[in-house]
């Protein structure tokens, strides 16, 4: 397979124009530049982490070996020394036509520095595919390839070829499956070419916005939400070149992919590759890495699979998609469920239930244990009557009899669990205290990639870095139960609601319904369901999308409340102190503006503001309240005038007048039609607009129709006018 | 075990002898394999060259650390092993390019005037079976099923037709519909184990047991390259191999049934998608190899003569050791 795709390789590049055939190289960055595997990569890389028994950076290492990649340039920045060390002891430094060449840095906080340090070194020479060291993929470069190098002979200007994945466009699956945000990409379907990336869309106004000459410049334009980017791209040389050039550029995707489509002087294009059948995904934090490991066990990324990988059948894969190792010490009472993966040298205990989980090499597992849903590294060991339950255990743990790990919870390296201790659910467990205990060359696998100014790698500033995280809670090793060794860490920024997102824990039900209403356009059972499905532990509301959104819809109501407000206050001011229309009409428009509001809006609050001013002012009978609202028109018929530009608005006026008769001033029910006669002389009605009100009622409840009944004289009147007039 | 360290030696030493030395001794390994009337296999070769080196057919740890001490004569008789072992391996390449030619070559005495034949999936030895027998001037017609997921059969059917092959392509699941017109069921296959069962491309057990339900003769091609030694024990699973869903199902329409971040994070949707299926040796009629035809029931003395125990043991070293 991988001498075909070889030659394919070959055959693009003997095309004329490139004489000079380069290798294919790669840059795989082994370095996240993310926090988001802490406190785990506070002592290991992300990329040497175990995924099904085979650290990450095995899996994008042969896939860009059988996708024809001839020179890999791996950087290396955070634990560099166990990246290269692990590098030199694999069989990766002695294949014959792959080169695996290290760049180390001490110095680099994002893939942006790290992009800039490589063009530095000079070693990238023509086409490169720039990846990250945790991507797992088998799809074929060939033809990606083969796009990419057509559409630079064409148009200099197309540097890079992204490849995406459909994904189904559920609106849960994105945060379901790979813990992300939902990710929207408008794709001109002729060219292919990416014409907007927005991964963080704005919830809480449920729209994202796109360039309007976006529209402009291309005949067609589809916007996607059902894209999953893949991280893999393919690039030209000049993208390096514009690391360099962009020095503020940090982030692969949020500022320079954004920043090319922003770019309109240097026409940059940026073009997409999907695959369909072939499989690529990112593993970005706990959510994908449990995700991925399974699709991984379900076979998805053959033949990147444990079994092939490992090579020598070392490993079998069983019914239900069970993988042994070859030597492992099972109980017969044992239950070993669907889809696990266990380890060399690990012995299991009697009536042990292991399902959908992954064991490593050389553990110990007792008696009577649950293992459901978790990641349970090398050499550890748990003893009898422990329960597992989508948890994360890292090497060299040790779990006293009876400790229960509740869902989410991540035990980094070497920490003890106490007996019968239970670790709460979501909990990260490290020997190592919070964010105090971080050597210099330690920190750049989880400095801030969000942060765009760049730190400099010193203890101090980490210190600095991290103080935004919640406090470092010192407590005694004690906290892990009798015996227990380990810091229970405090939650992260994204605080207590946020922590669900990505842990491998499934997402609770409830947590999914939000979700899935998060997407309701029905806001008011939103809000609803929001308050009742919130758990009384959980704080109010878990995602910040769905709070603003509550937010919104009531600050909608609260807004018009307080506008009618404001604008009664400025009316009765001019009342008292005889201000002239005009300044009252450029006050009410200052308001309306400033609290974003309709001039139909206006025209209601303005009459609201009459009536009342009717109603307070004192009045005996109901023909005196008649003759105080006449006066009160009377003086301020110019004003209403001024917002009443159509019939809409007039429309809007009655039904307000009809609201009040209702609600707020009942007295003036009786005096319904009179009052409507007289906006009608004072010409600040017109029939057209009564008319249709009444058409409009026509069809109404009983209930509503009290006022049109009322009125049926006058509007008889009107039409017999009207008909005269005929 | 003396059959592994022998080749990894010579395979370690070096490349680059490799290319000057051939001819010297190539003469004499011919001769020897001439010599022998059965096929050549590597164990019969091994066995002759100890004695031609005039060293007593010790362990080979033994005579490893023997010719340490005596470099001069290890490196002659290394090397000397190694060409025949180079030789072997080209004859064993040789014999598996004529293989086809020498299957084909047995088409007309068993493909009759007017029959039909079916046939699953896509095979280079049955294309050239059928296609000798159509040069002979048979008149037949071939049924061709498609072979699903990877539906190697519509390759097949475009070749037949090509060679001016009236030929019929249905799905898998026709098959059974279909068996009833069919005069002969012939299969290529993966492996042929030592008890005469099958390993086949998947869906041909089906078929096997489509064709004894109605008594159609189920012939086996197979080059003698594909007798395994290994009885099957398992062989749905473990000899077996599990491809990506992704050829049965695309997984952006189905990544919602993937999805594990919901419920209890188990998978309700499991899509297996086998390589291969065994036929049990009581399904096959015939196997037809470059030697001739064979029982299901002579499978293990025809393997005999192409491995020796000694062969065994090389095959399961790795499996245990590492």
């Amino acid at each position: 397979m991988g001498a075909q795709k070889k030659g394919a390789t070959a055959r693009v590049s003997e095309d004329p124009e490139e004489l000079a055939r380069h290798p294919l190289q790669a840059i795989l960055l082994a370095d996240s530049f993310t926090t988001k595997f802490r406190p785990i990569t506070l002592e290991r890389p992300k990329v040497l982490l175990p995924l099904a028994n085979i650290p990450m950076i095995d899996y994008t290492l042969a896939w860009l070996e059988s996708a024809g990649v001839e020179e890999v340039f791996v950087f290396c920045c955070a634990h560099s020394k166990q990246v290269i060390d692990y590098l030199e002891s694999s069989d990766w430094s002695s294949q014959p036509n792959f080169l695996v060449a290290t760049i180390e840095s001490h110095n680099s906080i994002s893939a942006g520095d790290a992009l800039r340090l490589i063009y530095e070194r000079h070693v990238i020479h023509g086409d490169f595919v720039l990846i990250s060291g945790d991507t797992v993929s088998n799809m074929s470069l060939t033809q990606a390839l083969q796009e990419h190098k057509e559409r630079r002979k064409k148009d200099a200007n197309a540097i890079m070829t992204m490849v995406v994945k459909q994904s189904k466009p559920s609106p849960i699956t994105q945060q379901s499956r790979l813990g992300t945000d939902e990710l929207f990409m408008a794709i001109n379907p002729d060219t292919k070419q990416l014409l907007c990336y927005e991964d963080k869309a704005e919830y809480s106004k449920g729209f994202i916005s796109l360039d309007k000459t976006l529209i402009a410049d291309n005949p067609s334009t589809v916007l996607h939400n059902d894209k999953q980017d893949c991280y893999i791209d393919i690039c030209s040389e000049e993208v390096l070149s514009l690391f360099t050039d962009n020095f503020d550029y940090q982030h692969l995707r949020r500022h320079f992919v954004k920043g090319l489509l922003v770019d309109d002087i240097m026409g940059y294009k940026i073009f997409t590759h999907e695959i369909h059948s072939s499989y690529a995904a990112r593993i970005d934090n706990f959510r994908s890495y449990d995700t991925i490991s399974k699709d991984i066990i379900q076979r998805w990324t053959y033949p990147f699979v444990p079994d092939v990988l490992c090579g020598n059948s070392a490993i079998r894969v069983e019914r239900r998609g069970t993988y042994r190792a070859s030597e492992i010490t099972l109980s017969r009472s044992a239950q070993i469920g669907p889809f696990i993966v266990i380890g060399q040298g690990t012995e299991i205990g009697n009536d042990t239930k292991i399902s959908h989980s992954v064991i490593g090499e050389g553990c110990t597992i007792g008696s009577n244990v649950t293992i459901e849903g978790s990641y349970i590294w090398n050499n550890v060991t748990i003893e009898d009557g422990c329960e597992l339950r989508h948890a994360i255990v890292c090497d060299g743990v040790t779990m006293k009899s009876g400790a229960v790990l509740e869902p989410g919870v991540v035990l980094s390296f070497k920490v003890v669990v106490g007996q019968q201790f239970v670790v709460p659910a979501y909990s990260m467990v490290s020997l190592l205290q919070q964010p105090t205990q971080q050597d210099s060359d330690e920190e750049l696998e989880y400095a801030d990639s969000s942060s765009g100014n760049v730190e400099l790698p010193s203890a101090k500033l980490n210190g600095d870095i991290t103080s935004d995280l919640s406090e470092t809670r010192h407590g005694p090793t004690s906290e892990l139960g009798t015996g227990g060794v380990g810091y229970i860490w405090s939650i992260f920024e994204g605080g207590h609601d946020e922590e669900w997102r990505h842990s491998v824990a499934p997402i609770p039900t409830d947590k999914l319904a939000k979700i899935m209403l998060d997407k309701d356009e029905d806001e008011e059972l939103l809000t609803q369901d929001g308050n009742v499905l919130s758990p009384s532990g959980e704080l109010k509301s878990d995602s910040d999308a769905n709070d603003s959104e509550d937010g919104d819809n009531e600050g909608s109501r609260d807004d018009y409340v307080s506008f009618e407000k404001e604008v009664e206050a400025t009316f009765l001011r001019a009342v008292h102190e005889n201000v002239k229309v005009d300044h009252v009409i450029l006050e009410v428009n200052a308001l309306r503006l400033s609290y974003n509001m309709a001039s139909v809006d206006c025209a209601g609050a303005i009459f609201y503001s009459m009536m009342k001013l009717a109603v307070e002012s004192p009045h005996s009978s109901s023909s005196e309240l008649h003759r105080n609202a006449a006066d009160v028109i009377t003086t301020w018929q110019n004003l209403l005038k001024s917002f009443l530009h159509d019939i809409d608005e007039e429309i809007e006026v009655i039904l307000k007048f009809e609201e009040i008769c209702l609600e707020s001033a009942k007295e003036f029910s009786p005096l319904f039609a009179q009052i409507l006669h007289l906006l009608y002389d004072k010409d600040i009605l017109e029939e057209d607009a009564i008319l249709r009100w009444a058409d409009e009622k026509e069809g109404a409840d009983e209930s509503d129709k009290v006022f049109v009944q009322r009125a049926e004289k006058f509007l008889q009147w009107l039409r017999e006018a009207e008909e005269e007039e005929d | 075990m003396a059959g592994l360290n022998l080749s990894a030696v010579s395979d370690d030493e070096d490349d680059a002898d490799r290319d000057d030395r051939p001819v010297l001794s190539a003469a004499a390994v011919a001769a020897a394999s001439r010599s022998t009337l059965r096929p050549p296999s590597l164990q019969t070769l091994l066995e002759d060259v100890p004695d031609s080196a005039a060293v007593p057919h010790t362990s080979s740890s033994g005579g490893d650390s023997e010719g340490k001490s005596k470099s001069a004569d290890k490196s002659s008789r290394s090397r000397k092993l190694k060409h025949d072992v180079i030789e072997a391996v080209n004859e064993l390449i040789q014999d598996i390019n004529t293989c086809h030619e020498q299957i084909a070559e047995q088409a007309v005495e068993h493909i009759h005037q007017n029959e039909v034949i079916l046939t699953l999936g896509s095979s280079r030895t049955v294309l050239e079976f059928l296609c000798a027998a159509k040069e002979k001037k048979r008149s037949f017609r071939v049924f061709v099923a498609e072979g699903a997921p990877r539906y190697q059969g519509h390759l097949l059917a475009k070749e037949l037709v090509a060679r001016g092959l009236q030929t019929t392509l249905i799905t898998d699941s026709a098959v059974f519909a279909m068996i009833s017109r069919v005069n002969m069921v012939i299969v290529g296959a993966h492996a042929v184990m030592a008890n005469g069962g099958v390993i086949a491309p998947v869906g041909l057990n089906m078929v096997a047991l489509a064709a004894q339900k109605h008594a159609v003769p189920f012939v086996v091609l197979a080059g003698s390259h594909k007798l395994c030694p290994l009885y099957p024990h398992n062989p749905e699973v473990l000899l077996n191999e599990l491809r990506s869903p992704s050829e049965l199902l695309d997984f952006g329409e189905f990544s919602d049934c993937m999805d594990f971040g919901s419920g209890n994070g188990a998978p309700l949707l499991h899509v297996v998608n086998p390589t291969f299926d065994y036929v049990p040796p009581k399904l096959v009629s015939l196997f037809i190899t470059d030697t001739g035809g064979h029982n299901p029931s002579y499978m293990y003395r025809l393997i005999a003569d192409y491995y020796s125990a000694d062969d065994l043991v090389v095959q399961r070293r790795p499996t245990s050791g590492n």
